[in-house]
């Protein structure tokens, strides 16, 4: 008999094949060319446009929607990739929800924004179909060294590029992309985007990607100095935070991002195992991406539970719900106080929060779930930084403009100090920090 | 990269959207950060003669017409020329166009039908440096009761006449600005030509009541429980424009006459279509007035991206494109016949296209239980009706009909013959000649 949601334990192949295929399919659609048309021409072409403000990019929205609404969807392109060179992987997995379409004014209207996301995925299917927009300025002869081939180094290398220095990129995995080929949600970035979107990117010229180059294990910093006219780090959180609660070390209490690897980089998803009941600890959206993929497999049961209240969770509102619709059940203010079971988990024990003088304190009221599998969402950190930099927060320090504390080393993304973590915020932080490079190298 | 410079009568500019004389040109402020936001060049709100400043009326100057969703379809003001002294605008027009020599600066003029008051202002423009001068002869509101603006546009003689003195007490391009609150707009652009202006622009603001106020029964906008009619522009004068500007480029005696296209131009598009009709560039006020300056980069990107696309490498080459095309009714190909097509895959039954063509005449599209609708070609008279109702973009098309087929609706076979009305078998005057 094939297995079912019902089978007991961890098991592959809950569900069909069809099944899987319509669960992992795009979230949001791609817009066709009359839906477009019909979505940019409620846009009012605000001055200022809040949206703008809003995007950490800072894309010229209404210009690029005014260009779609005017049939001329590769101007919109170019209008986009201007500010933001991976604006097709944002178009998929930015949470609008919280950033531009949040402060639509249609939104405070009529509760209905602009479907900014949606007409920035048309735009940017368009352009990109139609070449690598940009061309290098004649060669400055400078040579800049980037760790990490995630968004933050992808865009810093791009603009660099663009200003005529050659780049290259050491990055550990054996593909790049860091979370965006790794991380991101299978439902957001489908049919190998990740990759399809780098192959573009580097139609600019004169980047090289050097993969399995771990900064610490194959380079070090001095030697990449000694090599190089500036250093640019986009290394990403490598390291992911540990449980601290009896019996953490039981078998089956997972990491969430290795879980969502597993699943981005898995051939055949009915290969993937999966438990009958799932806990997912954390309250952000790599906890909701565990929880809805673990449904979305075929788990029965999903579980996440979040020590704080709902209002303090770092998923939208938009996950939230996105998470409740796919049966997740979300539980809130309590947190894992131990693992049981033998060996293997078999149950997870919670205590209730409330915030008390001190902050976050038990009730003492405990509950327990079953659980066959545990994925811990609880936040990732920097893992690998140099010795040599200065730390804010646990993230690499970094002024205004990306520099670090060591001269000739700058940083940005999910590693430094400041700002969301968060694929555009990355992807601002790389390209604002190539600018700031390039002046230095006048 | 399609190459977006212009050359207007000599003038250059770094693409071929200037502003109109209006709101958006009426000071350095505003010029600099149009420059700044990319418009290849402006002509300078309206100046009058020098002495007390114009005033305007302290109550609402504008009215709108609304499409779906708020979106403005057509504008109406009752402003007049600039209510800045003389002197301020002619230092403004020389700091501005010193600090952008790369863009076009026109300065547009409006002062008494009297030799002397142009005598006078003239030389003080020439100071200024601009690039030429722009007379109006088209505001059709209060300007023209005091026998300025459409009062002289609508007397040839009178252009002609000033036209003439302006040519011969300036020595840079004229261009004269037509009112279109006339009937053959033919005769001012050649009174114009005759005067020896360098250039006509068109159209100027038509004469217009937006709307009634019904619980005080006044014009809108209203001031103080009264209203005038006042100049009407924005999208819905673009089609009134476009044929009065193809009307001069058709005309042989003013073809070769440069024509600044002007009137509800708000996109790329919009741009390019004045320009194959003969436009040697386009000026813009209601959409910088709505949208704001950034407009620009959208009608730059845009008209680059088609040229791009459709190979087109200069603006210049583009300029009057499809003036020849451009026909009287009694030419067009009677012996052309076309049939609505549906394409059933793309059709959302709304049914939209059964009631026009149900209601509208002709009957030729029926509608089945479950809301099919078809085209009865022995019906079709190819009105189009059914395509400019049909929500979906693409759905509904015209087909040709091959010449030897048969078409049902008259029972003849279609002719490869072209045949026009002037030699239609029912044509009175054919007969005659017989
Ligand atoms: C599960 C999950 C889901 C997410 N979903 C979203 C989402 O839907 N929307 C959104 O906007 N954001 C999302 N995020 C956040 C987003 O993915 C990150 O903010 C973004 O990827 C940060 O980019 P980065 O370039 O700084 O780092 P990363 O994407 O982490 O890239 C870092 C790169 O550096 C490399 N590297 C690390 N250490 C070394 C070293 N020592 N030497 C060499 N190379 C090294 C890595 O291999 C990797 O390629 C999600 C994050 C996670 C974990
Ligand atoms: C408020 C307003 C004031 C105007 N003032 C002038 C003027 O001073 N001189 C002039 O030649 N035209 C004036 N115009 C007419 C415009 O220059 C232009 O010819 C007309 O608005 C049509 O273009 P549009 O449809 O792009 O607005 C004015 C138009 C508006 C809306
Ligand atoms: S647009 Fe400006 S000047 Fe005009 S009414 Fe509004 S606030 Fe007053």
């Amino acid at each position: 008999m094939p297995n079912s949601p019902f089978t007991p334990g961890i098991a592959a192949g809950r569900l069909s094949e069809a099944e899987l295929a319509g669960n992992f399919t795009d979230l949001h659609s791609p817009l066709d060319a009359h839906q477009a048309t019909v979505a940019a021409d409620r846009c009012y072409f605000c001055f200022n446009a809040p949206c703008v403000t809003a995007c950490p990019t800072s894309i010229d929205i209404p210009l690029f929607i005014r260009q779609i609404a005017t049939g001329t969807a590769r101007a919109a392109a170019r209008t986009i990739f201007d500010q933001n060179i991976l604006g097709g992987m944002c178009a998929r997995v930015c949470p609008t929800e919280t950033l531009c379409e949040e402060v639509c004014v249609r939104q405070t209207a009529e509760g209905q924004p602009v479907e900014i996301g949606r007409l920035q995925r048309f735009a940017t299917d368009l352009g990109m179909a139609n070449g690598h927009p940009f061309d290098q300025a004649p060669a400055t002869g400078k040579h800049v060294a980037i760790v990490g081939a995630g968004p933050a180094g992808l865009a810093c290398a791009h603009r660099l590029a663009m200003r005529g220095h050659e780049v290259t990129v050491f990055d550990a995995h054996d593909k790049p992309g860091g979370l965006n080929e790794f991380g991101i949600a299978s439902y957001k970035s489908v049919g190998g985007f990740a990759q399809a979107e780098i192959a573009w990117l580097l139609g600019i010229g004169g980047v090289n990607l050097r993969q399995g180059q771990a900064l610490g294990h194959d380079v070090t910093l001095a030697a990449l100095q000694a090599d190089h006219d500036a250093v640019f780090l986009g290394m990403g959180l490598a390291g992911v935070n540990a449980l601290r609660a009896d019996g953490a070390d039981r078998e089956n209490v997972l990491d969430a991002v290795g879980f969502i690897s597993e699943l981005r980089q898995a051939e055949d998803i009915s290969s993937l195992a999966v438990g009958r009941n799932v806990v997912v600890i954390g309250g952000g959206m790599t906890a909701v991406d565990a929880a809805v993929q673990s449904r979305l497999l075929g788990a029965e049961n999903v579980t996440m539970v979040y020590r704080r209240g709902r209002d303090r969770m770092a998923a939208s509102r938009f996950e939230q719900d996105l998470a409740a619709s796919r049966g997740v059940r979300i539980v809130t203010d309590a947190q894992p106080v131990a693992v049981h079971g033998n060996g293997a988990v078999r149950e997870v024990e919670f205590g209730y929060t409330r915030t008390g003088a001190d902050g976050l304190e038990g009730t003492g009221e405990t509950f327990r779930l079953a659980a066959d599998q545990v994925f811990l969402a609880i936040g990732q950190r920097l893992e690998g930084a140099p010795d040599a930099l200065a730390l804010q927060d646990g993230k690499i320090r970094v002024d205004e403009n990306g520099a670090t504390s060591v001269v000739g080393v700058w940083a940005g993304g999910d590693c430094a100090d400041g700002g969301d973590d968060l694929t555009v915020t990355a992807v601002a932080e790389g390209r604002d920090a190539a600018e700031a490079i390039h002046r230095a190298l006048g | 990269m399609a190459d977006l410079s212009s050359e207007f009568v000599g003038i250059k500019s770094p693409n071929p959207f200037w502003l109109a004389s209006a709101p958006p040109t009426d000071k350095e402020y505003n010029v600099r950060r149009a420059f700044e936001a990319g418009w290849g060049g402006v002509v300078w709100k309206t100046l009058g003669e020098d002495g007390p400043p114009i005033v305007n009326v302290n109550g609402p100057r504008y009215g709108a017409i609304h499409g779906a969703d708020r979106r403005l379809l057509g504008l109406n003001n009752i402003e007049l020329i600039t209510d800045r002294p003389l002197e301020t605008n002619l230092e403004e027009i020389s700091r501005v166009k010193s600090d952008f020599p790369d863009r076009a600066v026109v300065v547009s003029l409006m002062v008494p039908c009297e030799e002397a008051a142009w005598k006078a202002i003239l030389p003080r423009v020439a100071e200024t440096g601009a690039d030429g001068i722009e007379l109006n002869f088209g505001c059709p509101h209060g300007m023209a009761e005091r026998g300025m603006g459409s009062a002289v546009g609508q007397v040839p003689e009178y252009i002609e006449m000033v036209t003439r003195w302006c040519k011969e007490n300036y020595d840079r391009p004229v261009i004269v600005k037509l009112t279109p609150n006339i009937t053959d707009i033919r005769r001012p652009a050649m009174a114009a030509r005759n005067g020896g202006a360098d250039a006509v622009s068109l159209i100027n603001t038509l004469n217009s009541i937006t709307s009634v106020n019904l619980d005080s029964f006044a014009p809108e906008p209203t001031i103080d429980g009264k209203g005038s009619h006042g100049g009407y522009c924005g999208p819905a004068v673009k089609p009134i424009a476009l044929s009065m500007v193809s009307e001069i480029a058709r005309n042989p005696q003013t073809a070769n006459l440069p024509i600044s296209g002007i009137g509800g131009v708000t996109t790329w598009r919009d741009a390019a279509e004045f320009l194959a009709l003969g436009a040697g560039n386009v000026q813009v006020c209601t959409a910088a007035m709505t949208y704001g300056f950034k407009v620009v980069q959208e009608l730059i990107s845009g008209l680059s991206q088609w040229m791009d696309e459709k190979g087109h490498s200069s603006v210049g080459g583009l300029v009057g494109r499809a003036v020849a095309n451009c026909s009287d009714w009694q030419h067009l190909n009677l012996n052309y016949v076309t049939k609505a097509r549906i394409d059933q895959d793309a059709c959302i039954k709304c049914g939209r296209c059964y009631a026009a063509c149900e209601d509208t005449s002709h009957q030729a599209i029926t509608m089945s239980q479950d809301r099919v609708f078809e085209v009865q070609d022995d019906e079709c008279v190819a009105c189009n009706m059914c395509i400019n109702t049909c929500p979906v973009e693409g759905c509904m098309s015209m087909e040709q009909l091959a010449p030897g087929t048969v078409d049902k609706r008259t029972g003849m076979r279609v002719s490869a013959e072209y045949g026009n009305w002037t030699t239609h078998p029912n044509n009175p005057s054919v007969q005659a000649a017989e």
